[in-house]
């Protein structure tokens, strides 16, 4: 009796301090958790706060006449002549008309330097697509230079950096300002068009086609591999030293540092099999590579999830090993093994280091049509402009991680809504 | 076991026949090397495409000596036509090149790069001369007698030179992959490592201790590798205003409400003191063409005219604009005939 009532009152005395005990865990826990996403909060602010600018961009508004004479054609049909003409002298005489004070050599160079260098580019667009313009005047709104872009709407922000601008330069964007004539509009360049080094002709469709064809080639290759290695491993393979060989050597292969598979493909394919360097074909071979333990392994547990009792059901009915796996266990996996599929795919998204070694890292204007064009990639196209002088990419190179980021979390979503919606639990 | 061996050698040859077809020839032109000339060159290659309308060049950075790897591997569509590069072919790398059949290269300078030494506007410029940033940034310094070495005992540079601000050193730069950094080492440090009487002496005596003290950076964290990223070190120094940063003049020209760069021997870097070659850290660059790839892989010869043109890498072309600091005139124009000349290097150069 008295021995009872003394473990009781040890019991009562030691409760508070684990109550406490248990109250500092759950709180360790929440901090956890707030640090984790004050991070995320940290990196989504800087990123929007520094990106945001690059999905508006500043246009000027100019009447400019098609004159043929000016441009040296004569016939809108011929390839050649589109090709030679002087398209940059459209935009150059609407500003002179604009400005009919500009004179002398330098002042009219400060004078063109407002409009981008590919506004002549984009007149002729316009005019191939109506041909009924030439020699018509029409107002349009032409793309601003990247310099006039960054000063505009540093001056919005009421913090101007004229560093890169002339006075007078200055006193025209005032007086374009004043009459309505420059304005932000939304940046359509930044989804239409390649790569490019002047930042406001740069946009990041070249990489997103590369990535697109990139990751097509990636699960083609890696799923069908993956699955038919995991379901061999889990459900055929004899337990044996070669079988645990195999498994601590895939489990490795999933830790081993993505560079690792970039210097593999430069030397197998590449070197022995004379793929060309840059091209999806190589990537999506090379990403495969680098997914594939990522996805036997998810696979491997998903198939181990599937009870025995299902399969002893199956044989007990007289299904052969074969319909018991492709009828019954892997219809029940296959949830988890599409969540692998999806997070692997997600991680091959966003790799540059293996992409560096096959040459997918370099500057591609066109934008890539297949799966053996030229092509980069959305990550790799991210670091370039991360690393370009031009102070305009700044604002780009946070844009196209905003787009990077939301391709990422429309994945992941997307991995645990398949999980929530197909897994069956037992 | 035999079953295996040809299940393996089946797989082999399916895949082999599978990839084989793919070496085809190539309709763009294939650009590798340095990343100082990177924004230069796909500026032209831009250019170049949206021109004439065929298919914009590939250009990948590889820095020089990457690309001088890439670039004698061979002759034939797998391998690039063109490499950049900030710094001359060498001797070795010129032999690789013949070795591997790449027997004709067309040598094209293109203009020059300076390298400043920044600090952040809201301190003092910094008037330095290369000696100072020899004593600085040196693993070893001279000591009290001639040919005595002591470890860099420097921590502020004012000890380094009484009439520098009582600051500690504390200087952001490439890591040793970078071309910049060989530059910088070349032209910086040696350049001040050869004030040194003794020193100078060295060179003719025992060139590779010469080397190994003038080029070798210290290691204590006074230097700190910022990484290749030169966007990256304009932000620290934004950040933290005591340190000084070294980078190319084009980020210099970006930034100017953000950093200043330093005198070196009373020289300001700008557009003009780099191209008369008063500044004394900028550096030629060059980029190389493989001669038996002209008229194979179609375009060279426009992009090489579109290069050499006045309005790219003229005094007020649009290079020049990039922060590129052109040739003078003569030997801009004798470099461009000899390009479109095609007039290859005859292996008698002076390479190092």
């Amino acid at each position: 009796m008295n021995n009872k009532s003394q473990v009781l009152s040890k019991i009562q005395s030691s409760l508070a301090r684990r109550n406490r005990a248990e109250a500092r865990f759950r709180w360790y826990g929440r901090m956890a958790i707030f640090i984790g996403l004050l991070a995320v909060a940290l990196l989504f602010i800087d990123i929007v706060s520094k990106g945001h600018g690059a999905f508006r961009a500043t246009y000027i508004q100019l009447d400019v006449r098609y004159d043929q004479a000016l441009v040296g054609i004569d016939n809108l049909t011929d390839a050649e002549q589109l090709i030679a003409g002087n398209w940059q002298a459209l935009p150059k005489s609407a500003l002179r008309t604009y400005f009919p004070d500009v004179s002398g050599r330098s002042d009219k160079r400060k004078l063109y330097k407002l409009l981008s260098n590919g506004a002549g580019f984009d007149l002729k667009d316009r005019l191939v697509a109506d041909p009924s313009l030439l020699n018509r005047i029409e107002s349009v709104w032409i793309l601003a230079d990247d310099d006039i872009d960054t000063y505009y709407k540093s001056w919005l922000d009421g913090n101007p950096y004229d560093a890169r601008m002339s006075d007078k330069q200055v006193k025209w964007i005032h007086q374009l300002h004043q009459e309505g004539q420059i304005a932000l509009h939304f940046n359509s360049n930044l989804f239409t068009r390649g790569d490019s080094r002047e930042p406001e002709q740069a946009g990041i469709r070249g990489a997103l086609m590369g990535s697109f064809f990139t990751l097509v080639l990636t699960l083609l290759l890696s799923f069908p591999i993956g699955v038919s290695a995991a379901i061999y491993l889990e459900e055929f393979a004899p337990k044996n030293k070669w079988t645990d060989f195999i498994e601590v050597n895939i489990n490795n292969l999933a830790a081993v540092p993505s560079i690792i598979f970039g210097l593999l493909g430069l030397a197998i394919f590449i070197n022995v099999f004379h793929v060309p360097r840059s091209v999806p074909i190589v990537g999506g071979l090379v990403l495969t590579l680098m997914t594939l333990p990522t996805i036997i392994i998810t696979s491997r547990a998903a198939i181990k999830s599937v009870p025995p009792s299902i399969r002893e059901a199956a044989l007990g009915m007289g299904a052969s090993k074969y319909q018991m796996v492709l009828h019954h266990v892997l219809p029940l996996a296959l949830p988890g093994m599409l969540t692998g599929a999806i997070i692997g795919m997600a991680q091959a998204l966003g790799e540059t280091a293996p992409l560096l070694m096959i040459g997918m890292v370099a500057f591609i204007v066109d934008i890539p049509g297949g799966f053996s064009d030229p092509a980069t990639v959305l990550p790799v196209q991210i670091f370039l402009w991360a690393d370009s002088p031009e102070r305009a990419f700044i604002e780009k190179t946070s844009a196209a991680i905003m787009v990077l980021l939301s391709f990422l979390i429309i994945m992941n979503t997307s991995a645990v809504w398949l999980r929530k919606r197909l897994e069956r639990r037992w | 076991m035999r079953s295996k061996i040809s299940i393996v050698s089946t797989i082999a040859l399916l895949t082999s026949i599978a990839v084989a077809p793919m070496s085809f020839a190539r309709e763009s032109i294939e650009v590798v090397g340095s990343s100082t000339v990177y924004p230069f060159s796909t500026v032209v290659a831009e250019r170049y495409g949206r021109a004439s309308g065929k298919s914009t060049p590939k250009i990948e950075s590889t820095g020089s000596g990457g690309g001088m790897k890439l670039f004698c591997s061979g002759v034939g569509t797998n391998y690039p036509d063109i490499t950049n590069a900030s710094r001359r072919i060498k001797m070795s790398e010129f032999k690789k090149c013949q070795g591997n059949g790449v027997k004709d290269i067309v040598e094209v300078q293109i203009g020059y790069d300076g390298i400043v030494i920044a600090n952040s506007v809201d301190t003092e410029p910094m008037n330095l001369t290369r000696k100072d940033i020899f004593l600085a940034l040196a693993a070893k310094v001279p000591g009290a007698t001639d040919g005595e070495l002591i470890d860099n005992p420097y921590t502020t540079w004012q000890q380094v030179n009484p009439e520098l601000p009582d600051a500690g050193i504390e200087v952001l730069g490439p890591p040793p992959t970078s071309g910049t950094r060989d530059a910088f080492a070349e032209l910086a440090m040696e350049g001040g490592c050869k004030k040194i009487a003794w020193i100078a002496a060295l060179k003719k005596t025992d060139k590779n201790a010469f080397k190994r003290l003038c080029h070798t950076v210290r290691e204590d964290g006074r230097y700190i590798e910022a990484g290749e990223n030169d966007n990256l070190i304009v932000q620290k120094l934004e950040a933290n205003p005591s340190a000084l940063g070294v980078f190319g003049f084009s980020f210099l020209d970006q930034n100017a409400d953000k950093v200043q760069g330093a005198t070196i021997e009373n020289v300001m870097p700008t557009f003009e003191s780099i191209a008369d070659k008063s500044y004394p850290i900028s550096r030629p660059l060059f980029f190389y063409v493989k001669k038996a790839h002209v008229g194979v892989v179609p375009g060279i010869k426009g992009f090489l005219n579109e290069f050499t043109s006045d309005k790219a890498w003229g005094e007020d072309g649009y290079l020049a604009e990039k922060g590129m600091i052109p040739l003078p005139i003569a030997e801009r124009t004798e470099m461009a005939k000899n390009t479109r000349a095609l007039k290859p290097m005859t292996g008698k150069e002076a390479l190092k």
